[in-house]
């Protein structure tokens, strides 16, 4: 309850912080927040020329199968990265004045969001373009997005802890991110995977995200149960460590930063 | 009346120095391996103990490095303390440094809601107040400048306007008032003995004795991180002089 009651007191500051993430942002480009719509187009048509040939055969629709794969991981990967270093850019602050400190990855998660609603807007115009079949259950992606926000949430919140005692980790993670992009399904059908590579991409968390994305958005299909219970299983347990991690070492980030 | 609002109970802040900061993850595998991972002790603070009752001025004195920042983090939440606690009864308005909370991307009015919120305040006062707290800062005309185009002293006239247009229960000014030009410093001074007046808690902490004297009726005085006198401010400020 004291829990709920703090946060309720701070939620201002998250709305503040996360309308500060967004106005700086775009601050100063002529087109501003527009980027957020014109970005995702911008890559997907990069990406549709260079791939749709190689994958042509493969995969129908290519450009609405890639842009509900690139939603899905540009936002994990967006808010894990900005969370990771939200402690260590708000150093400042944090040495001055009392403030709960899973304000920072949080309000970071949740700018990402809003971006991935702009981008979902950029998806929507794709679809309209290419002329894609969609039906109701177009309005099911709330569940891979909120999925993917917890799941985000938990590794930023991980991540930020291991930042502030080892700034290696930034770096490194640029490493890992990049790898997991290429094990996640974005642009390449699962059918082409060899068999031990794809045992790997199925363990991925964001597979079922993307793949969950993917059945509502292009293929109207309801996810079943056993894919709901997948995703809370995974984002449970990774919420959990994230929020015990953090709690157990806050106190010390001040005397790290 | 006479209730307390700040109790600290025998605090002590042990902080480790570290010969070398280590922040890698390749550094600390090999100092550990090494059993190289030398530390200081070092106490900040050691067995500090005082109260401060609802509606008083207490000043906090010490020479540098004495402890005075360190204990007024643990009062304001800031700095966990090792040993001991501190029990606060109201909400704390902390001017630890002016304008810590700035983005200096955004203008002054985006900042005041960004500040304001920092510090807890509501929305709809802050709202209400914009105009107060500008003109209190003395930055009409820079309003919707973007603060990094600011003067440092233009930076702190905002911190300041921010921070005290709200009555907090009690009030943590570090050093502060030592910037800004001389007449906005005597207009703090008078917004603070306003604010006094109202039945505010303060805890100031200055180099000047002088304007310790002015502002508080008790004082505290640190040395090493002990805590040497806790009394009357002439007493204290007398003894401060001589050490």
């Amino acid at each position: 309850m004291r829990y709920i009651e703090n946060f309720k007191k701070y939620l201002p500051l998250l709305q503040e912080l996360v309308s500060r993430d967004l106005k700086t942002k775009y601050r100063r480009s002529a087109l501003g927040f527009l980027w957020t719509v014109l970005n995702p187009l911008g890559m997907m048509l990069v990406l549709t020329v260079v791939f749709s040939t190689v994958f042509q055969q493969s995969i129908d629709n290519f450009p609405v199968y890639l842009m509900c794969g690139q939603l899905i991981f540009n936002f994990y990967n967006e808010s894990s990265s900005m969370a990771m270093n939200s402690i260590v850019d708000n150093a400042a602050l944090i040495k001055k004045v009392y403030l709960p400190k899973y304000l920072f990855p949080m309000s970071r998660v949740c700018s990402a969001l809003v971006n991935v609603l702009t981008s979902f807007i950029a998806l929507l115009i794709v679809i309209l373009i290419t002329q894609t079949p969609i039906t109701w259950t177009i309005f099911l992606v709330v569940f891979p997005i909120f999925y993917t926000l917890l799941f985000s949430l938990g590794a930023g919140m991980i991540l930020s802890v291991m930042t502030v005692s080892f700034r290696d980790i930034k770096h490194l993670y640029g490493v890992i991110t990049t790898a997991w992009m290429y094990l996640t399904p974005i642009f390449y059908p699962m059918s082409m995977l060899p068999a031990k590579l794809a045992s790997i991409v199925q363990k991925n968390p964001l597979t079922i995200f993307v793949d969950m994305m993917r059945m509502v958005v292009l293929y109207n299909k309801v996810p079943p149960v056993i894919m709901h219970a997948k995703c809370w299983l995974v984002c449970g347990v990774v919420v959990v460590i994230g929020f015990v991690m953090f709690k157990k070492k806050q106190d010390t980030f001040i005397l790290k930063l | 009346m006479s209730e307390n609002v700040i109790e600290v109970n025998d605090v002590s802040m042990e902080f480790r120095l570290y010969k070398e900061k280590v922040d890698s993850l390749k550094e600390y595998a090999i100092k550990r391996l090494k059993h190289e991972l030398e530390y200081d002790n070092f106490w900040a603070l050691k067995n500090v103990s005082f109260e401060v009752k609802k509606g008083e001025a207490v000043g906090l004195v010490g020479r540098n490095g004495s402890g005075k920042s360190t204990m007024l983090k643990v009062i304001a939440g800031v700095l966990k303390p090792t040993l001991g606690s501190v029990r606060i009864a109201g909400s704390i308005a902390p001017m630890i440094e002016l304008g810590a909370g700035f983005d200096f991307d955004l203008t002054a009015r985006e900042n005041i809601f960004l500040n304001g919120a920092i510090l807890g305040y509501p929305r709809e006062m802050l709202e209400e107040n914009v105009e107060n707290i500008i003109k209190f800062a003395e930055l009409e005309k820079f309003i919707d400048v973007p603060v990094k185009n600011f003067s440092s002293g233009m930076v702190t006239r905002l911190g300041f306007s921010i921070a005290t247009v709200y009555q907090p229960d009690i009030l943590i000014v570090d050093e502060i008032l030592s910037v800004g030009d001389f007449k906005f410093q005597n207009k703090c001074e008078e917004r603070i003995q306003e604010m006094l007046e109202k039945g505010t808690t303060l805890l100031l902490v200055s180099h000047s004795t002088e304007q310790v004297r002015r502002v508080c009726d008790k004082a505290v005085l640190l040395y090493n991180g002990n805590m040497l006198l806790n009394g009357n401010v002439d007493e204290v400020c007398n003894l401060y002089t001589t050490l």
